[in-house]
């Protein structure tokens, strides 16, 4: 259970998030402020998700075949 | 005849040989592709379920989008993360009841899940209404493209029926399975022409792409974040969610859903996918470069945006290159969606109602029948235009998200929503759906107490709340007796 909610943690950045982040100025790396912000969401749900990936007990299995909930 | 057409037609000639030839070699090139995908699986699988994401949408459509909304096209790459996000909890459920059940279609699954053929012949329907609107953004790209490439002497009108009937020859030649190598090339050669132009583009007109987004914020301020009202945050916020939710509620991604090897193997694509979508980052690029280097652009002509800074910019030999580039990210969805569309009017429509005891080879020809027609029905729309690529897609979302409560709560151990519940709900969000599209009604319209903020809400959220009520209050009164005692008593797994 504690895994979904860790996967809930990209939709507060990217739906949440873009209340506080909606500008174009400051551009970051020649961004603007809300794309960068999109962008950088990207690399950290996939971080988030590889975590979760690892820490999922059903992608332990040899097979790759899960047991029914 | 120019030199950009001809190269778009000859790259449309070898496109339907390569169909032609894995046709013929059908046998040989599936059994090789398994067992690739055997040894280097994760890559494979990868590819051809990006390849269904990544359409003229992403192409033509993304640019502009950013070109005609700015900063409101942002969602894409918000979205097509949390898609994945959500992919990754609800494919392996999905594909787990596929596999037991043995299932080939999305309706096929509710029909099973459900225990109802009424209920799969409305899903049936609702998702040929949301593929035709999938169907229709590709031809209006494919028509842009030939178009654009012909430099003006093939009229917008001419180039959707040249577009529609490249399509007609490609399925019919390549069958229903498709040419799995025409995908490889098609992936390839189009994230390389993106990344050129996403680069190139801006250095070009602006010395890179940060200058280029100094000069657009300049000329337009603002325009690069969300307006205050319009596409602002709150329709950015809740298209968002109803695109993210709906991404794997496609007829054709569930079939693909089928076809997968192994629950892992889908989960750790749906960690990874989000990298691919970055590739939205240099189409963006794009779009904006256009927004002061081909002004003017209203409406869906928009969509343009991307191909006329590209005939103004190169010799004609490049833009055929490009053309043909974008003409297989129109082809190859374009023929998955129609074999998917003629297939649910054969199978799940006509054999569901009118004969049931239709045989598989009589369902074949009718499907086969069945592609041209879809055809005749997505070019009258595309002619009629009006709407943006994104608009159409957009549109298709917010029809086809209406099936993911029904879905999901299906996938759980013991299912709280019954036929009638699941039925009434999937019913009331598309009724709902079209009327307010169709009226224009908003949110705050139908309760006035509500924050004026809320006005811009997408129109599918607001159906699928008021689908989720339906469902559950329907599912609570249709529940039988029994039932409601057993839910309420220890359960011991299944």
């Amino acid at each position: 259970m504690y895994l979904r909610l860790l996967s809930l943690v990209p939709f507060l950045g990217l739906v949440v998030g873009p209340v506080f982040a909606n500008r174009v100025e400051p551009l970051v790396f020649g961004l603007p402020f809300l794309l960068a912000w999109v962008v950088a969401w990207v690399f950290i749900s996939v971080a988030v998700m590889a975590c979760v990936y690892r820490l999922d007990p059903d992608n332990r299995r040899p097979d790759g075949e899960d047991p029914r909930p | 005849m120019n030199v950009a057409i001809v190269i778009i037609f000859l790259t449309a000639v070898a496109a339907l040989l390569l169909g032609l030839r894995a046709r013929h070699g059908r046998e040989m090139t599936l059994e090789e592709w398994s067992v690739g995908g055997r040894s280097f699986g994760t890559v494979l699988v990868f590819i051809l379920l990006a390849g269904e994401f990544y359409t003229t949408f992403s192409f033509l459509g993304a640019s502009g989008f950013a070109y005609g909304k700015g900063g409101a096209a942002y969602y894409i790459l918000a979205y097509l993360t949390l898609n994945q996000v959500a992919g990754y909890w609800l494919l392996p459920g999905i594909w787990r009841t596929a596999r037991h059940e043995r299932l080939v279609s999305q309706p096929h699954f509710f029909v099973r899940q459900y225990d109802s053929p009424a209920l799969g012949l409305l899903v049936a329907v609702v998702g040929l209404v949301a593929l035709l609107f999938y169907f229709i953004l590709q031809l209006k790209g494919l028509g842009i493209i030939v178009s654009i490439a012909s430099y003006g002497s093939i009229s917008p009108t001419v180039s959707v029926w040249v577009g529609a009937a490249i399509l007609i020859a490609y399925v019919t030649v390549s069958g229903v399975r498709g040419a799995v190598w025409n995908a490889v090339i098609k992936d390839a050669l189009i994230l390389i022409v993106v990344v050129f132009l996403g680069l190139y583009l801006p250095w070009r007109y602006y010395g890179g792409y940060g200058a280029m987004f100094a000069a657009v914020e300049q000329a337009k301020p603002g325009f690069l974040a969300l307006p205050a009202k319009g596409n602002g945050i709150v329709w950015f916020q809740s298209t968002v969610v109803v695109n993210s939710l709906g991404g794997y509620m496609w007829p054709h991604m569930f079939s693909s859903i089928f076809t997968a090897r192994d629950a892992r193997i889908m989960r750790r694509n749906a960690v990874v996918m989000p990298l691919y979508s970055l590739m939205l980052l240099f189409v963006f690029f794009v779009g904006f470069t256009a927004l002061l280097q081909v002004p003017g652009l209203q409406g869906d002509e928009v969509d343009l945006s991307l191909l006329r800074l590209t005939a103004q910019t190169f010799d004609p030999w490049f833009v055929g290159l490009i053309g043909a580039a974008g003409l297989l990210t129109a082809l190859v969805p374009g023929s998955v969606i129609l074999t998917a569309a003629a297939t649910m009017l054969a199978n799940d429509v006509y054999r569901g109602t009118v004969r049931r005891g239709m045989s598989d080879a009589s369902v074949n020809r009718l499907a086969r029948f069945m592609v041209p027609v879809v055809t005749l029905i997505g070019v009258f729309f595309t002619l009629k235009g009006g709407t943006t690529i994104v608009g159409l897609l957009l549109m298709g979302y917010n029809f086809i998200v209406q099936f993911l409560p029904a879905v999901a709560f299906s996938l759980r151990a013991r299912n709280p929503v019954t036929k009638q519940g699941a039925f009434c709900g999937i019913l009331a969000g598309v009724v709902a759906l079209v009327a307010l599209t169709l009226s224009g009604t908003t949110l705050v319209d139908l309760f006035p107490f509500l924050p004026a903020a809320l006005r811009d809400v997408n129109t599918g959220l607001t159906a699928l709340i008021l689908n989720l009520a339906v469902t559950g209050i329907v599912s609570a009164v249709t529940r039988p007796a029994h039932a409601v005692a057993s839910a309420a008593a220890p359960t011991f797994g299944r």
